[in-house]
């Protein structure tokens, strides 16, 4: 509100024919509020990370690093580690990484490089329009529609295929670390596509047409000019895809099957952070249970701060190799 | 321009103010008291336990109609409950786990049983239908320890002769949250089987030897109903209301009983709810033919020292209310209501346990 009003203001009348004091006031009024606001953000991020270790601190002073390192959570006894949590949470954003990351990328360069305009308009209009669909339709889904159909097609299939090997083994129950994956797969593609697509439109099209008019074919134009050019885009909207991933809640609370066990099943239930988080904070009574659950949100941010990290490190190093070569 | 930067100042200092003033009057609207003494107009707040929710909701519409008298109660759970009332962010709490006399005590508060209900085993076994799988306690216990993985197991056909039971996969579904219904069906497991007892052991929420977990009576009864060969538990009305297959369960006298509302009331009957410290009674395993073993009582938590005389004797009314006239509508939610015996004894605890400045807040004669 208050830049529009000045930056109006100042567009009625000319800027040298105002006193010197009228002229400063709102420049200095738009400088401090967008500091300001700027600065939210890392108070905010502080506030946080410290509220969280302050109110961890019960959990940490008794369990120290094991907390990190157990699959035991036992609110009788109020023994708790995050293992299972911490495993389920990684787990279940990796499966979803290997299916959205392929199929966002075949959908942003076919979107980009082969289909007719209006295929592509539509097709990246309805991308859109999936990820604004409430995460919770996505966790109604997942239980009444996909999970059946796992339990009933294929996790059978797949044990008919590949026999009692520890990876798939269990009852068919439709409801675990599988269909959490795919879920979480499918609520992250609109992301990854959407960035990657908007990437892959920003590649300077006198690029491609020389590599065309040297005779190269669409395949070879895309591996060797679109992708190594948006590569770190790419990057950047795998990531947030990734985080996204990490922190999701309500979906896959529906289909994860909220059990502290840790199984090496893809098709056992298990938990991940943020469903832990969900389910058990309400009801937590004892201080010592409350300040686990803390030291959990503490172990997320922690996750995607690593992560976040190794985005950087892994771009910047890109950067560096693209400018030598 | 200069008058225009004034009233940009002066618009955001208004605006400052104007939230400033919402934030304090959004922090301390929950204590904020109605400074009358008639009872109408009174809002009353309570907070807690899921499981009784429809009833008291049920009740609150009622009394408010008869009285004039408000009260909101929000199901945040009986952990939550409890949590508030420490707090006093409400006037009262509720919880399907009493807590124990000590813990009273020290935090000041006091506790009566309002309402009983059941706690029922529910299955999605193929060929079996609602009331013909019977279980016992510890055959139950086995199950939620992971011990009897398949329904055609030896020691379940042998209590089950006549039934055919299907080569599957047992899946056993338990409770994410913590949950009263948690802490009946877990004391229950505690009562008959000394493994679950020294493996699991009671409370709201306990370490699952196995299983999936689904948040609330409804997360649960989405897991049974979805998951073949699926066992899990439920309040007994939700059960109903849902029309999902429960089991026979054995109780103490060797018999299989059904859960009713009429084999609940044989569990409370039997209670010895006088000698028993801030009524912390455990229902579960209860003697009597017609006994349902997996029977719990959900409870009102107070302050013992009420600040606002009045607000308090709002509250009070309201449950003598309930105990007096509650009982049509319980039966018709699947309810069970307390005894008129043991209300009489909650009243005289009303009496000798709450005052207000001194005064108790409730004479016998009804104030």
């Amino acid at each position: 509100m208050v830049p529009d009003a000045s930056g109006e203001a100042s567009r009625e009348t000319a800027p040298r024919a105002l006193p010197p004091g009228a002229k400063a006031l709102p420049d200095f009024l738009f400088r401090t509020s967008a500091a300001v606001a700027a600065s939210t953000v890392i108070v905010l991020l502080g506030g946080i990370f410290l509220e969280l270790c302050i109110n961890a601190r019960l959990s940490i002073a008794r369990f120290g690093f094991s907390f990190f390192t157990r699959d035991v959570w036992n609110p009788v006894t109020e023994d708790f580690g995050a293992l299972s949590s911490i495993y389920g949470t990684i787990v279940s954003s990796g499966l979803a990484m290997l299916l959205a990351v392929p199929l966002s990328m075949a959908i942003a360069l076919f979107l980009v490089e082969l289909a007719p305009p209006l295929l592509s308009r539509v097709v990246g209009d309805a991308i859109e329009l999936l990820a604004a669909i409430p995460s919770i339709i996505y966790g109604i889904w997942g239980l009444f529609i996909l999970s059946p159909l796992i339990a009933d097609h294929v996790q059978p299939w797949i044990q008919e295929t590949f026999g009692e090997i520890p990876l798939f083994s269990g009852p068919p129950m439709g409801i675990g670390m599988m269909t959490s994956g795919i879920i979480l797969g499918f609520m992250i593609l609109p992301y990854i596509c959407a960035v990657t697509r908007d990437v892959l439109k920003m590649v300077p099209p006198v690029l491609k047409e020389s590599a065309y008019g040297m005779g190269a074919t669409t395949w070879e134009v895309t591996r060797n000019v679109s992708i190594p050019y948006g590569l770190r885009g790419i990057i950047g909207a795998v990531f947030l895809g990734l985080g996204r991933a990490l922190g999701e809640t309500m979906a896959v609370t529906f289909v994860i099957g909220n059990d502290h066990t840790l199984s090496t099943s893809l098709f056992a239930a298990g938990t991940t952070i943020s469903a832990t988080l969900a389910n058990e904070f309400s009801e937590a009574t004892t201080p010592m249970y409350l300040s686990s659950l803390v030291e959990l949100g503490l172990a997320l941010m922690a996750i995607s701060v690593v992560f976040q990290a190794a985005a950087y490190f892994w771009m910047s190093r890109l950067g560096r190799v693209t400018a030598r070569a | 321009m200069q008058m225009m930067t004034n009233r940009m100042i002066k618009f955001l200092l208004g605006l400052a103010l104007t939230m400033a003033a919402t934030a304090c009057g959004g922090g301390s609207a929950p204590v904020t008291s109605a400074g009358s003494t008639s009872s109408s107009g009174i809002t009353l707040n309570g907070a807690g336990a899921t499981f009784p929710y429809p009833l008291y909701a049920q009740w609150a519409h009622e009394y408010g109609a008869a009285s004039g008298v408000k009260l909101n109660y929000q199901s945040i759970g009986s952990g939550g409950g409890i949590a508030q009332i420490k707090a006093k962010t409400v006037d009262f709490g509720a919880s399907d786990a009493p807590l124990k006399s000590d813990v009273l005590d020290s935090e000041g508060l006091i506790q009566f049983p309002m309402v009983i209900g059941g706690v029922v085993p529910v299955i999605n076994v193929e060929g079996i239908s609602s009331g013909q799988l019977k279980l016992t306690g510890t055959l139950l216990a086995d199950i939620f320890l992971g011990k009897i993985r398949k329904w055609n197991d030896p020691s379940i056909a042998s209590a089950n002769p006549g039934l055919s039971l299907p080569d599957q996969d047992i899946t056993v579904v338990h409770r994410a949250d913590g949950s009263g219904t948690t802490w009946i069906f877990t004391n229950f497991l505690s009562a008959v089987s000394e493994s679950w007892k020294s493996k699991s052991g009671s409370g709201t929420s306990v370490e699952w030897p196995s299983g999936v977990g689904g948040k609330g009576n409804e997360g649960v009864s989405s897991y049974v109903e979805r998951v073949k060969g699926s066992i899990g538990y439920v309040e007994f009305a939700y059960a109903l209301q849902n029309k999902m297959a429960h089991v026979l369960m054995e109780n103490r006298d060797r018999s299989f009983v059904e859960p009713s509302i009429e084999t609940f009331q044989s569990a409370a009957a039997n209670a010895d709810w006088a000698n028993a410290p801030g009524y912390y009674l455990v229902l579960v395993d209860q003697p009597g033919a017609r006994t349902w073993p997996i029977t719990g009582a959900s409870f009102i938590l107070m302050h013992r020292e009420q600040p606002d005389a009045a607000k308090a004797l709002a509250v009070l009314k309201f449950f003598d209310w309930a105990y007096k006239n509650g009982e049509p509508s319980a039966k018709k939610l699947d309810y069970v209501s307390l005894p008129g015996t043991v209300a009489d004894l909650v009243r005289a605890s009303w009496t000798s346990r709450m005052s207000s400045g001194g005064k108790p807040v409730w004479s016998n004669s009804g104030s």
